[in-house]
């Protein structure tokens, strides 16, 4: 079996005329491999939704091509491609019961009785609805209809499994749970899953990798991990967490200089040369307040936003520039509004992104 | 909130309004009640009520003109609405699940064309139309009002199918090629179960539709065709005796069943959808 479940190879999709048209995605290239929880992340309107219907098949792509274990699948209609979707929507027939529409994949693809109902009762138990078996998707909750359309969707035991934004439709603490299943359910069933969202927490929570995409190309390739710690541009440090960004100059191997002149340690790519002018990026709690005033920039606090454990400062560096820091709660009486301080910056916190979009 | 609530514009506290909706349901009403009523009157009389019988039921029932009517009006109401049924459900699919092409709004005006050309004018354009062919063909049967009938159900049976498409899901008939449905498949087990509905609802009113139909059906019939509804008329124009009230009630009962599940099938569609 190859290693590489999904390949989509320089896709471009255009919508409308080609000079014209939208262009949903542009000259994209990624490959997926196989058992992976793979996640397409980006703000709506980034080509992440075409990027899945191309997969499973609701479009064609305008140039490029979509490789299946090793077979492409560019031109195959959708119930040709051994690929399954669980819809934002939902989609369940609403003139079927629950049973009836878990089973329909496996009947159009000619299973008998004995198969179908025994791969039914089996996926329904991973969804844990095997009690509502027989009921109608309208007699279901919000919650409830969601793991019938997973069901329906893993049933066939297909290669890939797209889902598109499935969570977003539940509140905040059913979809927290359900981040948790949905990766229970990955490692049950060993399928590569394709999932879209553009909710990066749920992201970092689920992925084994992701990528993020802007305006029709993917930004960044990575393990959550990787992703957040080491953002290569300043749209995926912003996307994805806070960052504070500012201005400087690449001083020496390591090092840039920062606006008021001073010298500090920061991941510098190798290609850039002494004199650059680059932004950097930090995020908020790598950044160190000192009521003391002591650090490698001063400013004044104008702002202290309070929630929980944790605090927001803002600090108004004087040149226009305002930087926050995500400091403990405990801090809070030390720190006091309008009153000068220092600003240090944790090791290796500091990088230089590229401006790109 | 009830202050502002009884603070809203209400058409019904409109000065009058009682008295308007009284008078309009009286003349919708009151004639209708008149036919029913003297349906049931002993005497030969239209306008004197001589005491309760059901003899003009019984009078109609065995006039074998009546009997032969009634049948031919039955025959082709379900032939024509079948066949009209048929071509506004293909027409329905092909106006909602086909991409946009320049022209589809045409295509609905040509569509719904029997409801704005006046009827008189199709029933001139028919009967020239069929005379031609009877001349050719030599045949005179059934069909030529079948035909005529289906021509003109097309849009009543069209308008309920395709909004019964229009108010499904798409995303359901993606979902089914994506579980390995090929497009018949999606039709059959999807699409179809789910238009239902509608398109029985179509099917009945086409039905009564044609039922009812005099005009083109007086054009276009040859000698000896009389549906029910002409054939009334051809009494009407000797003598108007009671019998032809008490087909009137017969067929007002028969419309008013029809009708009443014609709004039950499409009132429950609202709900599942």
């Amino acid at each position: 079996m190859s290693d590489i479940a999904v390949s989509a190879q320089s896709i471009t999709k255009v919508f409308g005329s080609l000079s014209g048209g939208l262009r949903a995605l542009d000259d994209v290239s990624v490959d997926i491999k196989t058992n992976e929880f793979f996640t397409l992340l980006g703000p709506s309107g980034c080509g992440k939704t075409t990027l899945l219907r191309l997969i499973a098949g609701f479009e064609t792509p305008t140039f490029g091509s979509i490789v299946l274990e090793g077979v492409d699948i560019t031109t195959d209609p959708p119930f040709k491609r051994p690929v399954n979707t669980v819809f934002q929507s939902y989609a369940l027939f609403p003139h079927l019961t629950v049973a009836q529409n878990v089973g329909f994949g496996l009947e159009m693809l000619g299973k008998t009785k004995k198969e179908i109902t025994h791969a039914v009762d089996e996926v329904l138990a991973l969804v844990r609805m095997e009690e509502m078996a027989h009921r109608y998707p309208s007699q279901l909750s919000g919650g409830q209809q969601q793991r019938v359309a997973l069901a329906r969707a893993l049933a066939p035991k297909p290669s890939v499994l797209l889902l598109d934004e499935p969570l977003s439709a539940l509140d905040l603490k059913l979809r927290k749970q359900m981040q948790i299943e949905l990766k229970r359910m990955q490692m049950e069933t060993g399928i590569t899953f394709i999932f879209v969202t553009h909710d990066q927490e749920e992201a970092l929570t689920m992925s084994d990798r992701i990528a993020v995409m802007s305006a029709g190309r993917i930004q960044q390739i990575g393990a959550p991990r990787d992703i957040y710690n080491a953002p290569t541009n300043r749209f995926v440090a912003d996307f994805i967490g806070e960052s504070n960004f500012l201005p400087a100059e690449v001083a020496e191997v390591g090092m840039v200089t920062l606006a008021n002149g001073n010298k500090v340690p920061a991941v510098v790519p190798d290609d850039l040369v002494t004199g650059s002018k680059v932004t950097v990026s930090i995020r908020p709690e790598q950044v160190e307040l000192d009521p003391a005033g002591e650090g490698v920039l001063a400013g004044t606090i104008t702002e202290l936003v309070y929630f929980g454990t944790d605090m927001h400062a803002h600090v108004d560096l004087g040149d226009g520039s305002v930087l926050v820091a995500r400091v403990q709660a405990e801090a809070d009486r030390s720190l006091v509004k309008g009153e000068q301080a220092g600003v240090r910056f944790a090791s290796g916190g500091l990088r230089v992104v590229e401006d790109g979009s | 909130m009830a202050e502002r609530v009884r603070k809203a514009f209400s058409i019904r506290r409109l000065p009058g309004f009682t008295t308007v909706t009284m008078i309009c349901f009286a003349a919708l009403y009151a004639p209708i009640i008149v036919i029913v009523l003297y349906s049931f009157n002993a005497g030969d009389s239209v306008a004197l009520w001589e005491g309760f019988s059901l003899d003009w039921y019984t009078v109609a029932a065995q006039n074998e003109q009546v009997q032969d009517a009634t049948l031919r009006s039955l025959l082709i109401a379900l032939w024509a609405s079948g066949i009209a049924t048929t071509l506004a459900t293909m027409a329905a699919l092909g106006t909602t699940r086909t991409a946009k092409f320049p022209g589809s709004t045409l295509i609905y005006v040509l569509i719904n064309q029997p409801l704005m050309v006046p009827e008189i004018v199709t029933a001139v354009a028919l009967l020239i139309f069929f005379a031609s062919i009877k001349v050719a063909t030599g045949y005179s049967g059934l069909a030529y009002l079948i035909l005529a009938h289906a021509a003109f159900c097309v849009p009543f049976a069209y308008l309920p199918i395709r909004a019964r498409l229009e108010g499904m899901d798409r995303v359901l008939e993606i979902a089914a090629a994506d579980l390995y449905a090929t497009p018949w498949q999606t039709f059959r087990r999807v699409t179809l179960p789910l238009v239902a509905p509608g398109i029985v609802a179509g099917a009945m009113l086409a039905f009564v539709i044609s039922l009812d139909d005099v005009i083109i059906t007086e054009f276009v019939k040859s000698a000896g065709q009389d549906t029910l509804p002409t054939y009334m008329l051809g009494q009407l124009r000797r003598a108007v005796t009671p019998e032809v009230n008490a087909i009137s009630t017969a067929l007002l009962g028969l419309t008013i069943l029809l009708l009443t599940a014609f709004f039950i099938l499409t009132g429950r569609n609202d709900k599942s959808a």
